[in-house]
């Protein structure tokens, strides 16, 4: 079968629309380098604010026209108060601080949204000329299809347009190279952030509209649309728009002959396709090396052993651990279980973060190998479930070795996005390989032996979760640790003092994948079951959530937000049907608070 | 032997030539200054003795040794140890222990994992603290120095690897004018102490005839003249392309 | 593996055993219900609706067994690992009497998976998935909606009678989508042995590329189709059917797409002519339909829909099995529900002995656009009992 020319316009249509989410997400990342995890949520507000427009509206062209004009309005003002009232205050503080804020907003508008515009699918009824189709080779294609098409180039060029030749635009392309010329050229930053954060907005305002005749507005949009959005973002290139759109044609026309060859391959194509090109070319197809974000140099406090308070706070909870299983309830003592798991996922991935300097969107991936690596042999070969647990972290541990010898050599947000294509790929082959894992049910009745109750389990996980974090912690103040913390603070330096920089990074991301596995082998006995949904993108978001909530800086950060992430959820989650928006606020308020995370706190 | 013998080093970026055809040699115990005006092509030089960048042609011999496309982290185990132009120190740590982390690299004790590393070295990393005059700073947080002590600091993390041969780039450059002079004659004395070569590039003229045993010029890429300071400060072509602009 | 398994639940049953000492008759039956209410809203919202209205209609009748119905509702936004972790705490903290709840079908069997290691009644309402009372039922497991294999086999018939015979699939990329092809394939494959299965599309739930998929289909050249998409995959499904004419000249059959949570989005791009299961709400006539409409028109100021059916019904069939079993004690209702007889607004269902699957049926008939909405014509309600395979085959497909 040769892919047709029906399939492959449809492609394109496809990438228009990818591109279309994508360019707000660049043009804000160029300037800003916020990572605005929001930016679904802008996409979703476009369509139930186009939708509430359009179907008030006379269904002609013009009209329609109209509408999505007014609704990347509405969303531009949207997006600006954002900007205004909670990013613009985040600017210096520690990177991907932006992401759990923006986050936190996710939560948020989600159960906005729902109460807003209630739970049912919105569809906008079509004019007869958004059903229309024309006949290519004796097969129809959507008209609105065609449109698409060409309105993708046409945005690229008013954009291109907008930054070439206006006094504004060239601000921002200055700014998007070079952030302290900007300053230096005596224009006011934040005027400037705030324009393009809203310009950004109203791209994924107006792409949520645009999307109306051929979807509907659905509480779902917003996450599928960010994950779409990042890959193009990143394949294209950080910042460029011209990239985007390359990298989104590439995305649109694979996917659409793809699912005649592999109709299953949709579900991991784009991240095939993501990996494949950043392991290329680490800065996308059209990105550059990014200068320093703004404040970066800020973010590298000073590290202090745990001052005496802390040292007790600690001892305070550990007894508290110990001592609470003979008091609380079997659910409570699940609670506890679980977080005693997340304390080892955050402080593992605190490992990669913070001294290793390697930001991870794909945590999950280790978990969750480790979960099925205890979890397998004990349903296919009954193994023990103590040699499981050994073989938990093993899995892992090799896995991530293999994955990081690919990925430790690059950095940032290319580093990052690598681990969740990764964990994407992981979660598919879960996902799909039913034979082995069971699919989507997963694998069930993972339980422990006998002799391991609730309170045994728990004491296990304890155990091992708060041992493994202090040994981690042990080894960062070792001088492996120091190693490892002096290639974060500055590769020349370190090479220069005889450290192997890319070694030392892949011992850390490896450990931390280990120690992940294990968190994972331990959750799937307690859980009694194991699902691909451990190692689906929110999970991962779960971890980086926990660590910067905590905070970065200090070892004590992962351990603190892992607690009050796992207890806030927990708690919300049986005291109000709105827990995701008061999550999502808490969230927002403890970044404007201490930005320094949780463990700030301790140190004022 | 000389301890340093750069071949005809040549590196251009993108067509823009920056070191064309360098050659050169350093001597045990020597200071020996690289100076040029700015954009001559020094830093440049300095990276690929240091194994920052590859040249494209040339080669770098380290006592006879070829070093030319090795990694910086074994060039720094055959004793070279450099400063750069841009201070780089570990930002998140205290005085003490970015010399300490240096210390344990250079006893190769990195890898370990158990005992805290800070309790490594410490009376080694206070005699190199107390040589670069930071002692009484040894437990501040590294990032709050001033860049004059910033360049001390790094200095004190380049000798804890007892280099044969060290690269200093501007080590003066953001030092108080009056504390320079003493900076360098203390590099000046571990030379002539421990046999060890100093390679330095620096602006501040009184400071390398004061200090530089031997003095070498660059301009656009290429060494244009070579010789002790009477021979440099007389020579016309320096003075054309260079000590004119010089302060 | 099976020894120490026993013994752990023998222990845990122990432990929990003291705390259900409590006074009957004053104490309110209490059922914790699971459900992805965040991550389903358009369909588990009507669901809860439906709830409620059941619980408040059975408690002002006196409760059950003299005591009144309690009901605590739980969020696990779509997470099997959550649900259960959920169900934990209803069972443990809250001592709930019945578990019930679920929308996707990996959360329904992990929610029974859990109800099997705590020897706990769980009563499944909407996943559709056979396994929940074949391949991994169990004593204490009871499913209310026709499953994947009862929707296949109500449209089978139709199907069957249609020329057609190359035929293409589109499911979403998951147990309910696939498992309804697997059986709907098989079914029509013993009628119609003529038949060919030329294209299968399994988009990614929730992310499908419709246009793309539906220029694969098209590329393919069925004669008829079966979808088995739902939600916001098949709005976009249809809308793109629509302008590339996917569905000119093609039979298709469709699972739940009658379903007014589904259906009405499609509002007019409604395609007619499809043969669906779902629930006609504007059409029924019948007293226990009408009279469940007018209660909920009332108590929620809108027209029910399917979840809403599935809510009201699974309160009723709770009660109806812990009437018949005379105790909430969970053995006494493993035992007591099988065979249970209860009023839904789909009129009178049982819990079969043989399976626990109860014969709760669904609406077959056609789409079609009246005034600008879809509707569902020639409809006829087909009871589960009828869409069941032989006793024989249950047995060889449920584990003794
Ligand atoms: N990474 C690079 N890419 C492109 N050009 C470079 C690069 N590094 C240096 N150059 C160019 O090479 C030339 C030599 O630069 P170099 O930094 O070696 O000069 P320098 O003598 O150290 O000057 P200064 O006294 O200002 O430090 C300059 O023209 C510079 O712009
Ligand atoms: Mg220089």
């Amino acid at each position: 079968m040769i892919a047709s020319l029906i399939q492959l316009l449809t492609g394109m249509a496809e990438a228009s629309s990818l591109f279309l989410v994508a360019a707000g997400l660049t043009v804000i990342f160029g300037v800003t380098r916020v990572v605005n995890f929001a930016h679904g949520s802008l996409f979703m507000l476009g369509a139930y604010i186009g939708w509430s427009i359009l179907s008030r509206m006379p269904r002609d062209p013009e009209y329609f026209a109209l509408g999505v004009i007014l609704a990347g309005l509405a969303t531009a003002a949207i997006g600006a108060a954002l900007e205004m009232t909670l990013l613009r205050r985040i600017y210096r503080a520690p990177e991907l601080l932006q992401l759990l804020a923006t986050f936190g907003v996710v939560l948020m508008v989600q159960d906005a949204t729902l109460h807003l515009w209630g739970p049912e699918d919105l569809t906008l009824p079509r004019g007869r000329w958004l059903r229309s189709a024309v006949v290519i080779l004796g097969e129809r294609f959507p008209l609105y299809d065609l449109i698409l098409i060409a309105l993708g180039p046409i945005v690229l060029a008013i954009i291109w347009m907008i930054f070439t030749r206006t006094r504004w635009g060239t601000l921002v392309r200055a700014a998007t190279q070079d952030r302290d010329m900007v300053s230096a050229l005596g224009v006011d930053q934040r005027r400037l952030f705030t324009s393009v954060f809203a310009m950004g907005s109203g791209l994924a305002g107006m792409a949520g509209a645009l999307a109306l005749p051929e979807a509907s507005a659905n509480l779902q949009m917003d996450l599928t649309a960010i994950t779409d959005a990042f890959v193009v973002v990143v394949i294209g290139g950080l910042g460029s728009i011209s990239g985007a759109y390359l990298a989104a044609l590439l995305i649109g026309i694979l996917q659409a002959v793809g699912i005649i060859w592999l109709p299953k391959s949709t579900l991991v194509l784009v991240f095939v396709v993501m990996a494949a090109v950043l392991i290329v070319r680490p800065n996308g197809l059209r990105g550059r090396k990014l200068t320093a974000a703004r404040g970066e140099a800020d973010t590298i406090a000073s590290i202090k052993p745990a001052s005496p308070s802390l040292k007790l706070a600690a001892l305070a909870t550990l007894a508290i651990a110990i001592a609470a299983p003979f008091v609380i309830g079997p659910f409570a003592l699940s609670v506890l279980t679980e977080m005693a798991i997340a304390i080892l996922f955050a402080a593992s991935l605190h490992v990669m973060m913070g001294p290793g300097g390697m930001a991870s969107f794909g945590h999950a991936a280790w978990f969750g190998i480790g979960a099925y690596a205890a979890a397998l042999p004990v349903k296919l070969l009954t193994v023990s479930m103590p040699i499981a647990l050994l073989i938990a972290p093993i899995a892992a541990g090799m896995v991530a070795l293999a994955v990081g010898a690919l990925v430790v050599r690059l950095n940032g947000v290319t580093l990052a996005m690598l681990t969740l294509a990764f964990a994407q790929i992981v979660w598919a082959v879960a996902f799909q390989w039913s034979d082995v894992t069971g699919g989507d049910n997963g694998i069930l009745g993972v339980w422990p032996p006998s002799w391991a109750g609730p309170q045994a389990m728990y004491f296990l996980a304890l155990s091992l979760c708060a041992g493994g974090a202090l040994l981690l912690r042990k080894m960062l103040y070792a001088p492996w640790g120091f190693a490892l913390r002096a290639s974060r603070d500055s590769t020349q330096r370190a090479e220069a003092i005889g450290l192997d920089t890319q070694r030392l990074r892949l011992t850390a991301f490896t450990l931390a994948g280990s120690a992940a596995g294990l968190a994972g082998g331990l959750a799937a006995f307690t859980k009694g079951s194991v699902f691909p949904t451990t190692i689906s993108i929110g999970h991962s978001v779960d971890a980086l959530v926990m660590v910067l909530l905590g905070g970065v800086q200090t070892m004590a950060g992962p351990i603190i937000g892992a607690i009050v992430y796992t207890g806030l959820f927990d708690a919300l989650l049986l005291a109000t049907d709105l827990w995701r928006f008061v999550l999502g606020a808490a969230i927002v308020a403890i970044v404007l608070i201490v930005p320094q995370g949780i463990a700030g706190l301790a140190k004022r | 032997m000389s301890i340093l013998e750069v071949q005809g080093l040549t590196k251009s970026f993108g067509g823009v030539a920056a070191v064309r055809g360098v050659s050169f040699t350093v001597e045990p115990g020597e200071m020996l200054a690289l100076i040029g005006p700015n954009g001559a092509g020094k830093s440049t030089c300095f990276n690929m003795l240091g194994g920052q960048l590859p040249p494209d042609s040339g080669q770098v011999l380290l006592q006879g040794q070829n070093i030319t496309f090795l990694p910086p982290r074994h060039i720094c185990r055959l004793g070279v140890g450099r400063t750069f132009q841009i201070t780089q120190i570990f930002a998140s740590m205290s005085v003490r222990e970015n010399v300490q982390t240096a210390l344990l690299s250079h006893h190769r004790q990195s890898w370990k994992l158990w005992r805290a590393a800070d309790t490594h070295h410490i009376t080694e990393a206070e005699a190199l603290l107390y040589k670069v005059g930071l002692a009484t700073q040894a437990a501040r947080p590294s990032a709050e120095l001033a860049y004059g002590d910033l360049k001390r600091l790094e200095l004190a993390i380049a000798l804890a690897g007892q280099p044969r041969l060290l690269l200093m780039d501007e080590p003066t450059a953001g030092v108080a004018p009056a504390e320079r002079a003493g900076l360098m004659d203390l590099v000046a004395n571990l030379a002539r102490e421990g046999q060890m070569a100093v390679l330095f590039t620096e602006h501040d003229m009184e400071i390398v005839f004061s200090c530089a045993d031997r003095i070498l010029v660059m301009d656009h890429g290429s060494l244009i003249a070579e010789g002790n300071a009477t021979s440099i400060r007389a020579n016309p072509q320096v003075q054309a392309v260079y000590l004119g602009t010089a302060a | 593996m099976q020894l120490t398994r026993r013994t752990l639940l023998a222990a845990s049953a122990t432990l929990a055993a003291p705390a259900i000492v409590r006074a009957q008759g004053s104490t309110p039956i209490r059922i914790g219900e699971v459900n992805s209410y965040t991550a389903a809203p358009a369909f588990t919202l009507p669901y809860r609706n439906g709830l409620m209205l059941a619980v408040e209609q059975v408690n002002a009748a006196g409760g059950v067994l003299g005591r009144k119905i309690e009901l605590l509702i739980r969020d696990d936004a779509g997470k099997p690992a959550d649900a259960v972790r959920l169900a934990g705490e209803l069972v443990s903290d809250q001592k709930v009497d019945v578990l019930a709840g679920g929308f996707l079908s990996n959360v329904g069997l992990a929610l029974s998976d859990f109800a099997l290691q705590n020897k706990k009644l769980f009563v499944a309402g909407e996943p559709l998935t056979d396994a929940l009372v074949w391949e991994k039922g169990h004593r204490y497991g009871y499913r209310l909606r026709p499953s994947t294999y009862m929707q296949a086999a109500m449209l089978v018939d139709d199907a069957a009678k249609l020329p057609a015979k190359r035929w293409a699939t589109v499911a979403p990329n998951y147990e309910y989508g696939t498992s309804t092809v697997k059986w709907f394939k098989q079914l029509l494959l013993a009628k119609r042995p003529d038949v060919t299965f030329i294209a299968d599309q399994l988009p990614t739930l929730g992310k499908i590329d419709a246009g793309a998929t539906v220029a694969a289909l098209e590329q393919a050249k069925p004669e008829a189709i079966l979808n088995v998409t739902f939600g916001p995959d098949l709005t976009n499904f249809v809308r793109q059917g629509n302008t590339r004419g996917l569905f000119e000249n093609r039979s298709v059959v469709s699972v739940l797409t009658g379903e007014p949570e589904y259906l009405d989005p499609l509002g007019e791009e409604t395609p007619e002519g499809w043969y669906v299961t779902g629930y006609p709400v504007n059409a029924v006539k019948d007293a226990a339909n009408l009279a469940f409409i007018a209660a909920y028109k009332a108590r929620f100021n809108e027209l029910p829909k399917m979840g809403s059916i599935v809510g009201a019904s699974l309160i009723a069939s709770i009660a109806a099995g812990i009437t018949k079993s005379g105790s909430t004690d969970s053995e006494a209702m493993a035992d007591g529900f099988a065979g249970a007889s209860f009023a839904t607004p789909f009129g009178q269902a049982t819990w079969r002995a043989q399976d626990h699957q109860s014969t709760l049926g669904t609406y077959v008939g056609r789409t079609a656009l009246k005034n600008g909405h879809g509707e569902m014509v020639d409809w006829r309600y087909v009871d589960g009992a009828a869409a069941l395979p032989s006793d024989a085959m249950v047995k060889t497909l449920r584990p003794a």
